[in-house]
């Protein structure tokens, strides 16, 4: 009788902690959801044909913001091409082939060190080494450089991270089958931490859409009313072009900004949803 | 013994690992042809250390110091000009853990084929009979390898091993996770194999070492210290050490 008593408190305490851990998990994206049901209900009267793929139009207070769709596009696919296999082959040298000691150790610090420095410090390197010293102007490239670089840090310390998960046994197992070293990284190693890298490179990708700071000083056009037509152009981009209607032009109207705001939303909440198709089909292809 | 029958000689083998380790310590040793050879003896003892050896698979590990020869018919095994993949296509290793790939039960057997250029689709099914396991899989080749039990995970990294039709086979510990069944099955694979091979292996207890030892080999940290056929060692110890070993008295 008292037994039954027991298992019953039990129980309910159990379900009790059920309920609270599930309720502040709801707390959590609430915020979230209440952010990007705010955007879409400012930001949707705004959306039309015309505001995508038009041009800018009465000092950006009217017409559409196709360039800056376009040069974020740009800057987002420069940045993977010159971060993406530098992150990835950096990532597996530091778990596979470094040696392990104080300045494999050294690099690693600093490479944690590079994920926490202001996006305004990179844009300021950016524009002494790329735009001047190295006189690629403010332009794609000098953006896309800057903006690599920023991603680089989180790249390589999530994929290394993803390296490291895969069990020292598998690596074992596949050279004692008379596989070589690169044979078991590319075919046992690199397969299995996929997700884990992809979700590194995404993130940084991410990140990389959405700064200001970075592309400010190194690629961004105040107002370009035209597409990029090479590398070596100026852009806008959707970042710093929303910094600008939201600050620096009176009269702007509001649902212009926040038609602004949601598709710089979308183009990155996409890019999380294609990460996560990726990596549940890289999960359900290995049936894990 | 007969020494025209030796499939590796092992002579004055000296290891230490970075951390001063003396895991091996002068060690000669013949390991015949077709038969079973056991490496046995307490925690510690360098049983392991010696395996890896044979296969090279120390390369991996932090090895200050290796010194002597050891032959694998006519090759040296530890010459830096010696060919390491080919050698350990012909020395073949199963471990304590039943380690499977993340790959299917057939992938696990073809990895190593197809790394090794070898196009041969009889060998899927030859080295899973002779792991004794083809009955059980032979439905499901396409299934994730883990979804197998761990004493079928255990045979599948021996048939995986038997597939690239190895002529040395080390074992080590490969029945300590598993039941006495499979521990069993494991054990009779092992006898009808070693007809074809040359076989190394660490057992997992006293035990299995006097059932299935045609060779005894008694370790104790880091020295031989006997080596006999095994109906001689398990029923008539020359040493103390082995004797009080072999009758539970320590370790
Ligand atoms: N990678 C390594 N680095 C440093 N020392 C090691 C390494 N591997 C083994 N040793 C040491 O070498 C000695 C022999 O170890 P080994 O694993 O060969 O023994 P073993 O007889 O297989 O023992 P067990 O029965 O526990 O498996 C031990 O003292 C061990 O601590
Ligand atoms: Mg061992």
């Amino acid at each position: 009788m008292t037994d039954q008593k027991g298992t019953r408190v039990r129980y309910l305490k159990q379900r009790l902690g059920f309920r609270l851990l599930s309720s502040m998990a709801i707390l959590t994206i609430l915020p979230i959801i209440a952010v990007v049901i705010y955007i879409v209900i400012q930001g949707a009267p705004a959306i039309s044909r015309e505001f995508i793929t038009g041009f800018p139009e009465d000092g950006m207070r009217a017409g559409g913001i196709w360039p800056a769709i376009v040069g974020t596009f740009y800057l987002t696919l420069g940045t993977a091409i010159f971060s993406v296999p530098l992150g990835i082959g950096a990532a597996i040298y530091l778990s596979e082939y470094a040696p392990q000691n104080r300045f494999t150790q050294m690099i690693r610090i600093s490479i944690i060190n590079l994920a926490g420095i202001p996006s305004v410090v990179y844009g300021l390197f950016g524009l002494g080494l790329f735009v001047l010293f190295l006189n690629f102007g403010t332009s794609i490239l000098a953006g896309s450089l800057t903006l690599a670089i920023m991603t680089l840090p989180v790249i390589i310390s999530t994929a290394e991270e993803a390296l490291r998960a895969v069990p020292q046994a598998f690596r074992t197992v596949s050279i004692s089958v008379g596989a070589t070293k690169w044979q078991t990284i590319r075919r046992i190693v690199l397969p299995e931490a996929l997700p884990g890298i992809l979700t590194g490179v995404i993130l940084g990708l991410e990140r990389a859409a959405g700064e200001t700071a970075p592309i400010l000083f190194t690629v961004a056009a105040f107002f370009l009313p035209r597409l990029p037509n090479s590398p070596l152009d100026a852009t806008m981009a959707l970042p710093y072009h929303l910094f600008v209607i939201s600050t620096q032009v009176p009269g702007m109207p509001i649902k212009i900004q926040y038609g602004t705001a949601l598709v710089l939303l979308t183009f990155v909440l996409s890019m999380n949803i294609i990460a996560t198709v990726i990596r549940s089909r890289a999960r359900a292809s290995r049936q894990w | 013994m007969n020494k025209n029958n030796q499939k590796i000689t092992i002579q004055n083998l000296i290891l230490h690992y970075s951390d001063g380790t003396e895991s091996l310590q002068d060690i000669s040793l013949d390991i015949p042809a077709h038969a079973i050879t056991v490496i046995f003896g307490p925690a510690g003892g360098g049983k392991s250390s010696l395996l890896r050896v044979l296969n090279r698979l120390n390369d991996l590990v932090d090895v200050v110091k290796l010194e002597g020869e050891v032959y694998l018919d006519d090759l040296d095994v530890l010459s830096p000009k010696t060919d390491v993949i080919a050698l350990r296509r012909r020395v073949g290793m199963v471990f304590a853990r039943p380690v499977v790939l993340p790959m299917s039960i057939q992938e696990n057997i073809t990895y190593g084929l197809e790394i090794a250029g070898i196009k041969d689709d009889q060998r899927l099914e030859d080295s899973l009979e002779k792991a004794a396991l083809w009955e059980e899989v032979k439905d499901r080749l396409d299934d994730p390898a883990v979804t197998l039990s761990g004493g079928q995970q255990q045979r599948l990294c021996l048939a995986r091993v038997l597939a690239l039709e190895p002529e040395v086979i080390l074992l080590d510990e490969p029945t300590s996770g598993l039941d006495p069944i499979s521990t069993g099955k494991v054990e009779e694979s092992l006898q009808a194999l070693k007809e074809d091979y040359t076989i190394v292996l660490v057992p997992h207890s006293v035990q299995q070492a006097a059932r299935t030892a045609d060779y005894a080999a008694f370790f104790l940290q880091g020295k031989l210290i006997e080596y006999a056929p095994g109906n001689l060692l398990f029923t008539n110890p020359q040493d103390q050490r082995t004797q009080d070993y072999v009758e539970g008295r320590f370790g």
